[in-house]
């Protein structure tokens, strides 16, 4: 378990003071992986960084199974750090060692004996699933290859803490999927506890357990992925799930955007709502999925005009929140909240529980 | 004046003991030169705000005591550390004496390539030795001049180079070798025959060194 405290960082250069983290507190249990997204700029490498200690926090601590990191000398800290292991982007192997000697890495600083190591070696790498290519060099790998280097590298001592810092950013989609995949194996093979660092949406969604949106060097919002998807002033968990933009409705007829706050929905729901209301109920949009066994998901529905009280009532009775949707075009600016840069900007639009507006960060849209 | 020139027969007894003894004073001054250059160099570049241990004070005077050594003209460094010379060898003539002069402005050179060999490999490779718990001589020795390999042997190549040209400067002072040749029969007797071939043997030293020198670096870049 890693538990983060009030972690705040202060960069002091020529006069003046750059904050890059105000007080980011978060926890991750065992066995969890726990995503941290924001956009560029929002601290989440400084963040990383003071994680694996590879800079040292102003103030706040870091408790890696209730050993304060922050507190140990340089030495001692050495030590610590190997129980951290960390995945860095895709180019940080080692251009002039082969895939063996890069996973050894870690291995020949501890000066274990070199049976040990050329084991260890071997087993890692057919962990990750490059047995055949211990031989070759970083620019004769393809890029997932060289990340599952990076993982067999980042393994190497066993630590009990895997942090990714923005692992899969440069990869192709199917190359991120499976390195996505080989980390969530490892977690449950393992029991590692896995943070993730990444501003791509579509990496949290695949393998995160809980999800932390970072901005402006805080955690403007965090809890666990289920949750976020389903409560719907969560500007992380819409962005969480895809916006499909709605088809046009018949005139006359008010739009209603339903959304999974339950995680027993009745998949029955649109028929239970048209005899209830003894209405036709058009489906205009859908996103619905499974996320840790249960549904979770929204939908753009159409209804002649009702008592918005009885609508509220019968959806909610099949566990979802319903709330009269704006009008088409607004709603198309909805469509597509793929990315962290709309997460930020459906929070400001939507100006959310979040005590400040979270805007112009220097948000840019990121793909 | 008339100039009296060494039949061409008569030459490899001149110029073999001349060669050897360049490759000797070149040798004996660029062991010096890595020796202590190289970790002037890693101190340049690892105190550095960006570096490993940062330490501005240190980086400043480090850095100013480099450009110090850069600064003067070999000729006018030779001729300046003359005590110091005679004080670390007892003599101020000769190979010994030419070894001094050479190193002190040989290592500064030294250290600014290495120094930018350093430079040229990515932060991130020191940041992953240091997640893997890596000392920092560990660190520096497994990683970061490892990973500059390739560019450490380019500045060895360079380094190499100056010194020879340094060595036939250092001729004047009485220090033997091709230089010395140069000077005492090609210049003081007019000997176009000496003068000739020592420049031949400097070029040929010169493509030598450079060639072998690059051949290292392909080498070491493929993987």
């Amino acid at each position: 378990m890693i538990e983060l405290t009030e972690l705040t960082k202060v960069y002091e250069s020529a006069g003046s003071r750059v904050s890059a983290l105000g007080g980011v507190s978060m926890s991750v249990r065992r066995g969890e992986i726990a995503a941290v997204i924001g956009p560029s700029g929002a601290g989440k490498s400084t963040l990383a960084r003071c994680i694996n200690m590879l800079e040292r926090p102003t103030s706040g601590r870091v408790l890696l199974d209730g050993e304060d990191l922050t507190a140990l000398r340089e030495h001692h800290l050495r030590e610590a750090r190997r129980s951290i292991g960390t995945v860095f982007q895709a180019s940080s192997l080692l251009s002039r060692r082969t895939a063996a000697r890069n996973v050894a890495l870690p291995l020949d600083f501890l000066e274990v004996t070199r049976r040990e190591r050329d084991a260890r070696v071997q087993e890692l790498l057919e962990r990750v699933g490059l047995g055949d290519r211990a031989g070759a060099y970083p620019h004769e790998l393809s890029g997932g290859q060289r990340q599952r280097v990076g993982i067999a590298r980042a393994l190497a001592l066993r630590p009990s803490v895997l942090l990714a810092d923005e692992a899969t950013s440069g990869l192709d989609p199917d190359t991120t999927s499976s390195v996505l995949g080989m980390l969530r194996e490892l977690r449950d093979d393992l029991g590692l506890t896995i943070i993730l660092i990444t501003h791509e949406m579509d990496a949290v969604r695949e393998i995160a357990d809980r999800a932390a949106l970072i901005q402006d060097g805080r955690i403007v919002e965090q809890g666990r992925l289920e949750e976020l998807m389903r409560d719907p002033r969560s500007a992380l968990g819409s962005s969480l799930l895809p916006q499909p933009t709605p088809i046009a409705s018949a005139d006359g007829r008010e739009r209603w955007r339903v959304q999974y706050v339950s995680g027993q929905v009745d998949p029955d729901w649109i028929g239970r709502l048209s005899s209830a209301l003894d209405a036709p109920v058009a489906l205009l949009a859908a996103s619905i999925e499974a996320v840790g066994g249960n549904p979770v998901g929204h939908a753009t529905i159409a209804l002649p005009p009702r008592n918005p009280t009885q609508v509220r009532d019968v959806l909610a009775a099949s566990g979802l929140h319903a709330e009269p949707a704006p009008d088409a075009d607004a709603a198309a600016d909805g469509a597509d909240a793929d990315t962290v840069a709309d997460a930020a900007r459906v929070s400001q639009g939507t100006s959310l529980t979040h005590g400040q507006p979270l805007a112009n960060s220097g948000l840019t849209r990121v793909a | 004046m008339l100039a009296t020139l060494t039949p061409i027969s008569q030459l490899p007894e001149l110029l073999l003991p001349a060669i050897r003894q360049t490759l000797t004073m070149v040798a004996v001054v660029m062991a010096i030169v890595v020796a202590i250059g190289t970790p002037l160099g890693v101190l340049l570049h690892d105190t550095a705000p960006n570096g490993l241990f940062p330490r501005a004070r240190l980086n400043a005077v480090v850095s100013w005591v480099v450009n110090l050594g850069r600064s003067l003209p070999f000729l006018v460094l030779m001729a300046s550390i003359i005590p110091f010379t005679k004080m670390l060898t007892g003599t101020t003539i000769g190979i010994s004496a030419a070894v001094v002069p050479m190193s002190v402005a040989g290592i500064p050179f030294f250290a600014r390539l290495v120094e930018t060999a350093l430079r040229e490999v990515p932060r991130e490779v020191t940041d992953v030795a240091r997640a893997s718990g890596g000392s920092t001589l560990q660190i520096i020795v497994h990683a970061q001049l490892s990973e500059a390999l390739p560019g450490f042997v380019a500045g060895l190549t360079l380094n190499s180079i100056a010194m020879l040209e340094y060595s036939a400067i250092a001729g004047t002072i009485g220090a033997g070798g091709i230089g010395f040749l140069a000077i005492t029969y090609g210049y003081d007797r007019f000997d176009t025959h000496v003068m000739i071939a020592t420049i031949l043997v400097l070029v040929a030293l010169v493509q030598l060194i450079q060639f072998t020198g690059d051949r290292a670096v392909r080498h070491l870049k493929r993987g």
